[in-house]
Formats: C-alpha cells, sequence, structure tokens
C-alpha cells in the first residue's frame, strides 16, 4: 500500500469534539500528522471585551465543560488581581474544594474517554457512575452539574449549604473505596498495559519545548504544579504531593491522572477541616468595584488539563478593553504532530486519549 | 364422489423415505407440518373437484412429501439458529448491563423484544451504496458473509436427533465455511472506496494469519484423541472417556482465544475498531446490511460457542447421564455458559493492537498449540485416555 491521507474528524469517534487530525498513513504506520482546528471558534475574547466584568464569569464557565471551575476561578483570579482585592480564607478554601471536585470530575470524564478509546465500555460506565456523586456536590454547591456559575469577583456565590461537608466527605470516602476497582481492571489487565506502555514517548526537554502542562507534562517527569509552585488560594498551607511519573509514555500520563485524583481528595478533606476552623460569620465574598483601573494583569491557575491563564488589559472602565485565553489543550494539541509520527493508527485513541482533548477552550 | 372428511387427507403417517434413515426431530416436525399443509390442501381441492389425481398426489404421495417436508425442515433449522441467535443477543446485552452496571435491554417481558425492535429499526434505514463502490464484491461479499454465517450456525447439531447434516467430515466442513468470513471481510473492505473500510479489510486478513492455525492444531488434536471429524462421533467419544476439557486444559483455553478472534469480538476487534477506524470495514454498511452483518456476528458467535461444546464439553451429553430426556436443552445451557465467559471477557478488557495480536497469535498460541498436540500423542502412545 503506498502513503495515503487519512482525515480523521471533525466527526470521529476518537476526536472527543470537533477538531481534525489529518495524517498520511503508509498502511498502518503514521507517517506525518496534522491537527486542524476551527471547528468551534466563537469568537470567545472578542466577545467578552463588550461584556461588563460579572458578566464574563459564565461564559468563562462555558469555556470547557468539564473544567468550569476552574475557568471562572482563573478569570475572578485575573479580575481579582486587577483590582487588588484580597479574599477572605472562607472564600478561598470554598474555592479549594469547588477546584478539586472540578478536577476530580474532569479527570473520570477523561478516563470514561478512555475507556472508549480503548475499546472498553465498562470503564466509561464505571467512571461516570463514580463522576455522578461528585456532580451531586456541584449540584449541593451551586445548583448545577456542569455549568457551576461558582466564583464570583471577591470570592465566591455563596457558603456551604447544610450538611455539604458530610455529603463532601462521605463522597470521597466513596470514591476512595470504589476507585480501586476501576484501577485494578486497568492495570492488572495484560492488554490495556500493552496498549498503554511504550506508546506516545515524550521526553521531558520536549515536553518543555512543546510547552506541554498539566498532567500531560508531570506524566514526562517535568516536576511542576502551578498549585505548589505560584500558590494561590491558600494552597500552600495544604500538605500534599505533585503526582510525577518520569516514563514519558501514555501509561505514566495515566498513572499521573489517577493519582490526581487521589490527591485531590486529600486536598478536599484538609480544605474541609480548615474550612471547619474559620468561623462561619465570615463573609464568602468581599464587595468588588465596577470598574477595574488601567493596566496589564495575568493570573494562572491548574487546570484539571494544565495551565489554564487568562491575560487581561483593562482601561479603566467596566469591560475589558481585552482578554486573552492561553488554553492548555490548545499548546497541547500542537503538539499531537510530534507525538503521533511513527506509530501505528490504533496508538492515536491511545495518545490523544491521554491528552484529554476539549474543544471548547481550544478553539474558545 | 361424496363430501369427504378431512380426517381422510390428513393422515399422519410414518413418514416413509426419509433421507437420514434416523429418528431425526425437524425432519419429522416438517414431515406433520406438511401432511396438514397438504392434506388440507388436497381436501380443499377435493371439495372443488372432486375425484382429481392431483389431491391424491399431495396427500399421499411419500416421495414427493419427503422433498417437501426437507424444504420444511429449512425453515425449521433457520427458524431455531435465529431465536437461538436472538436469545445470545439478549443474553449478551443483559450480562453487558448488569457488569456495567447499568440498564440493559427494557423492551418486551425481560427486555427479550429488544433485538426486534433493532431489526426494524434498521430495516426502516435508508440504505445506501456509495457510488464510487465496486458494485459487486460490495453486494456478493456481503451476500457470502451472511450467508456462510446462518449455513454454518444451522448447521450446528443440537443432538443426535436434531441435526442437518451427519457425516464423516461435518467437522472440517464447518471450519472451513467458518474461515471464508476473514475473506469477505478483506473483499467487502477493499470494495467500499473508504480508506477506513480498506484498512479494517487488511487487518481482517493479518489477523486471521495469526489465530487461524493454531484453532486447526486444536481441532487436530481433539480429532486425534476422538478418532473422527463426525461430531456425534466426537461427542460420543467423550461420553465414554471424559470431557476433553480435562485432558486438553491447553488446547481448550488455546481454543477460546482463537475462538473469540474468529468471531471478531473484544478483545480481538480490530477490523471494526471503532474508536480509530469508525466502523472498520463496516463503514459503508448501512441500514438493513448492517443489521445483518450485526446478525451474522452473532451466528459466528453461536457456532465458535457451539464448536468449543461440542469438542471440549461433551456436547449434548452429561457425565453419568449420557443423552438424558432433553439432550437440546443440555447442548443450549452449555452453549449459553460459553457465551457467557465470551461477554465477560468483552465487559474486561481492551481491544488489542494488529501487530500484537500477530504477536500473541505466532509467538504464544502456536507454541501452545504444538504441546497441546503432543499431549494427545502421549495420551494415544499410552492407549487413550483411562479412568
Amino acid at each position: 500500500m503506498s502513503d495515503m491521507w487519512i482525515t480523521m474528524g471533525p466527526q470521529h469517534p476518537f476526536s472527543h469534539g470537533l477538531w481534525t487530525l489529518k495524517i498520511r498513513a503508509d498502511g498502518e504506520i503514521v507517517q506525518e500528522a496534522e491537527p486542524v482546528i476551527g471547528y468551534l471558534h466563537r469568537g470567545w475574547e472578542k466577545e467578552c471585551e463588550n461584556r461588563t466584568y460579572p458578566m464574563i464569569i459564565p461564559m468563562a464557565d462555558r469555556l470547557c465543560y468539564s473544567a468550569s471551575m476552574t475557568w471562572s476561578h482563573v478569570y475572578c483570579k485575573v479580575v481579582e488581581e486587577a483590582m487588588g482585592i484580597e479574599l477572605t480564607d472562607r472564600a478561598k478554601y470554598l474555592r479549594v474544594v469547588a477546584d478539586e471536585i472540578c478536577r476530580i470530575q474532569s479527570h473520570l470524564m477523561w478516563l470514561a474517554a478512555m475507556g472508549t478509546d480503548l475499546g472498553n465500555l465498562t470503564v466509561f460506565l464505571w467512571s461516570l457512575r463514580e463522576r455522578e456523586f461528585f456532580l451531586d456536590l456541584n449540584v449541593k454547591l451551586c445548583g448545577q452539574r456542569l455549568t457551576t456559575n461558582y466564583p464570583r469577583i471577591g470570592g465566591v456565590r455563596n457558603d456551604m449549604p447544610y450538611y455539604f461537608e458530610r455529603d463532601c466527605l462521605r463522597a470521597v470516602d466513596r470514591f476512595e473505596k470504589m476507585i480501586w476497582e476501576l484501577v485494578a481492571m486497568m492495570d492488572e489487565s495484560a492488554i490495556f498495559l500493552s496498549r498503554m506502555q511504550g506508546v506516545g514517548i515524550v521526553s521531558r526537554k520536549d515536553a518543555a519545548n512543546f510547552g506541554l502542562t498539566g498532567p500531560t507534562m508531570r506524566g514526562c517527569g517535568v516536576d511542576f504544579d502551578v498549585r505548589r509552585d505560584d500558590p494561590y488560594c491558600n494552597y500552600d498551607q495544604l500538605e500534599w504531593d505533585v503526582a510525577v511519573c518520569n516514563d514519558g509514555d501514555a501509561y505514566g500520563r495515566y498513572k499521573v491522572r489517577i493519582e490526581e485524583m487521589f490527591q485531590s481528595c486529600d486536598i478536599i478533606r484538609q480544605a474541609m477541616a480548615k474550612l471547619d476552623a474559620i468561623p462561619k460569620t465570615e463573609p464568602t465574598r468581599v464587595k468588588a468595584p465596577r470598574r477595574v483601573p488601567e493596566g496589564t494583569h495575568f493570573a494562572r491557575v491548574e487546570d484539571p488539563r494544565g495551565e489554564s491563564l487568562m491575560y487581561l488589559v483593562s482601561d479603566g472602565t467596566d469591560k475589558p478593553y481585552r482578554l486573552k485565553v492561553r488554553s492548555p489543550i490548545f499548546v497541547n494539541v500542537s503538539a499531537s504532530k510530534h507525538l503521533v509520527k511513527g506509530v501505528r493508527i490504533a496508538d492515536i485513541p491511545a495518545i490523544m486519549g491521554t491528552l484529554d482533548m476539549c474543544l471548547g477552550e481550544t478553539d474558545r | 364422489m361424496p363430501y369427504s372428511s378431512i380426517r381422510e387427507w390428513v393422515t399422519w403417517s410414518e413418514p416413509i423415505n426419509s433421507p437420514y434413515g434416523v429418528f431425526n426431530i425437524p425432519y419429522e416436525l416438517a414431515y406433520r407440518v406438511w401432511e396438514l399443509i397438504g392434506g388440507t390442501l388436497a381436501w380443499l381441492i377435493n371439495l372443488i373437484f372432486p375425484g382429481n389425481s392431483l389431491s391424491e398426489y399431495l396427500a399421499f404421495d411419500q416421495t414427493f412429501a419427503s422433498y417437501i417436508a426437507i424444504a420444511i425442515m429449512v425453515i425449521v433449522i433457520f427458524a431455531v439458529a435465529f431465536v437461538i441467535n436472538l436469545t445470545m443477543i439478549w443474553q449478551e446485552r443483559k450480562v453487558l448491563g448488569r457488569m456495567m452496571d447499568r440498564r440493559a435491554t427494557r423492551i418486551g417481558p425481560l427486555g427479550y423484544l429488544q433485538c426486534l425492535a433493532d431489526g426494524l429499526k434498521t430495516f426502516l434505514k435508508e440504505n445506501i451504496m456509495p457510488e464510487k463502490a465496486d458494485k459487486k464484491g460490495y453486494m456478493w461479499a456481503l451476500v457470502v458473509l451472511i450467508g456462510t454465517s446462518v449455513l454454518i450456525a444451522c448447521m450446528i447439531p443440537l443432538s443426535s436427533r436434531w441435526f442437518v447434516v451427519d457425516y464423516n467430515t461435518g467437522l472440517l466442513l464447518i471450519f472451513g465455511l467458518f474461515a471464508i468470513a476473514p475473506f469477505m471481510i478483506l473483499v467487502a473492505g477493499w470494495s467500499q472506496n473508504n480508506k477506513y473500510s480498506l484498512i479494517g479489510g487488511m487487518r481482517a486478513a493479518a489477523q486471521m494469519v495469526a489465530y487461524e492455525v493454531p484453532m486447526l492444531l486444536v481441532l487436530a488434536s481433539v480429532v486425534l484423541l476422538a478418532g473422527s471429524f463426525n461430531i456425534n462421533d466426537i461427542v460420543y467419544a467423550q461420553m465414554e472417556t471424559t470431557w476433553y476439557i480435562l485432558p486438553l486444559f491447553l488446547g481448550f483455553i488455546v481454543f477460546l482465544i482463537s475462538a473469540i478472534a474468529e468471531s471478531e469480538r473484544i478483545p480481538f476487534d480490530l477490523p471494526e475498531a471503532e474508536a480509530e477506524l469508525v466502523e472498520g470495514w463496516q463503514t459503508e454498511y448501512s441500514g438493513m446490511k448492517w443489521g445483518l452483518i450485526m446478525l451474522a456476528d452473532y451466528f459466528r458467535g453461536y457456532v465458535a460457542c457451539a464448536l468449543i461444546v461440542i469438542m471440549f464439553l461433551g456436547g449434548w451429553t452429561l457425565p453419568f447421564i449420557g443423552d438424558g430426556p432433553i439432550p437440546e436443552l443440555v447442548f443450549l445451557l452449555k452453549v449459553f455458559m460459553v457465551f457467557f465467559i465470551f461477554a465477560w471477557v468483552r465487559a474486561a478488557h481492551c481491544r488489542i493492537r494488529t501487530d500484537q495480536i500477530l504477536h500473541f497469535g505466532w509467538k504464544v498460541l502456536l507454541p501452545l498449540s504444538v504441546v497441546n498436540l503432543v499431549i494427545v500423542l502421549a495420551i494415544m502412545l499410552a492407549g487413550g485416555i483411562l479412568w
């Protein structure tokens, strides 16, 4: 068979979202690959320039359906920095809890997608089953499952409801017990290991040069986490470890994400303990001015998919002059060109699956 | 001629001229059915045209009746195989539903009618054929694929009194027809003018190379032990000694894996790997064509399970009991138990890669099947299976 170009996408089972991977295949071997994005471009950044600052929070939710909490968080964070607002401890820990719930459910969504990529529907359904408990926590905390609209400029929308702490700890305890069932099914399956180990290897140097962030980068042995190295929201007062794996292959990225879920459980427990110590009368939200003083600011937050960053140029009015989004997946997907070179077509879902694609934030 | 009662025409006579020579339920059933239909027809015709010779012919000509009975028997056999097939689809859905912690089928009693709903749905879908497809390859590959799958499913005997053919190379014939499907997948994938289906077809060819040889070596070991290709002989040889799963456990494992690969189920469904190849070689088959492909898949799954039961689990016999009152039911229960393992494997595993299945087939399954053959030779040299 001579070489042929295959257009995988935009409607293709492996592309979670609307994007295309054009590959030049020699039989089963991929010779060349070219990612094409832009099918979901909706002018998000331009749209923000016509809205006042509080109106952008729900829009930030919709950047990525399974990481809405961290996206509205990073938006609120950049505006707060521009305004020079300091949050109360209660608001900070509430954001930590919300972010970690979001991280766990996002990683579970990734695991579910990974299952279908490798042809195992049981992983898909079990992951979604576990994810429901965290979506229920979202409902209790802010009334919505996915687009939560919870953070506010200067804090969070509301305090925890009654019994939230109990429900949260129950969900976390249950999760830690049940997830082993799922992990055992994957880790003890020789077929799963043979599909994941040794494919899509990225060296530490390449990871840094491609600009990979988040679990994808930590799976390559780069020990960096915004939560630890540029702490926000009192993450530095909690005790947890950054999950790192030196393998650099798809299995390494898988292990990092699984480990991160357990670390998130630890963080939720500690944040809950800290919240207990803070008097309930402390406000969860401080007053924010309507206008933002002139200047440029940026803020970054550890998204479930990597480092999400927003860059704000304000001109002193109540609307941003420019709001730039640095999406982790936009950068990660550009590395796919190098990742899938020389692998088999069957490995493409396994490799791209470990990047955890989300096109809403990529195309914006 | 005066009015004659219908009882004079529907005679319920014992079938003679049976092509089988032994008691065969489908044939008996078909013969009775024809006596009823033919007798009634003859009676009706005789009412209108009294004393004609056609009525005599329809009701009393035994040679003619035996031909018609064989035609009706085909329908009976197919209907039974079809119901078994639907039951297996239903069983797999239920098992997968329980294992995946979700709802399974819900239409009809116990969700049994879901398959009929699906069949109706695929039947009502638009039938699309790609403009630039190779029409002959596109259609004939499908016809041969589905045809052979249904044929071998119908050729599986349910017991020594429920069979279509019973001759000395029965097992070999079934294996030969079983191995046609991957070729047809190759042709179908090639003919569709679609890159995904082309890759899927090529994968089917690569996969076949991996499992076909170990599978036939295990078949050889069983045949050596039983001393015959005849399914009846193999089953009764197991009843006289022991189920071959005990001496040939290694061969059983190899055959189980090869059978899963042969029926193209997860983890060996590379030709239709939906994650990377959309639907693989089935991509361009739409509507009822796709529905029939799915049906044929389960026919082949049934054949794979039935072969395991015949070759390793004593067929329709039970230890210490022998045939028992309803051997057909015993056989089907065993088949469903083996199919449970198939569904279980499907629920637990990911899809394997092309190079990995070749590796696995040639470096693991093939040596194991040769070892299995050596075990059989050792048993034969020691004078057969001794209790």
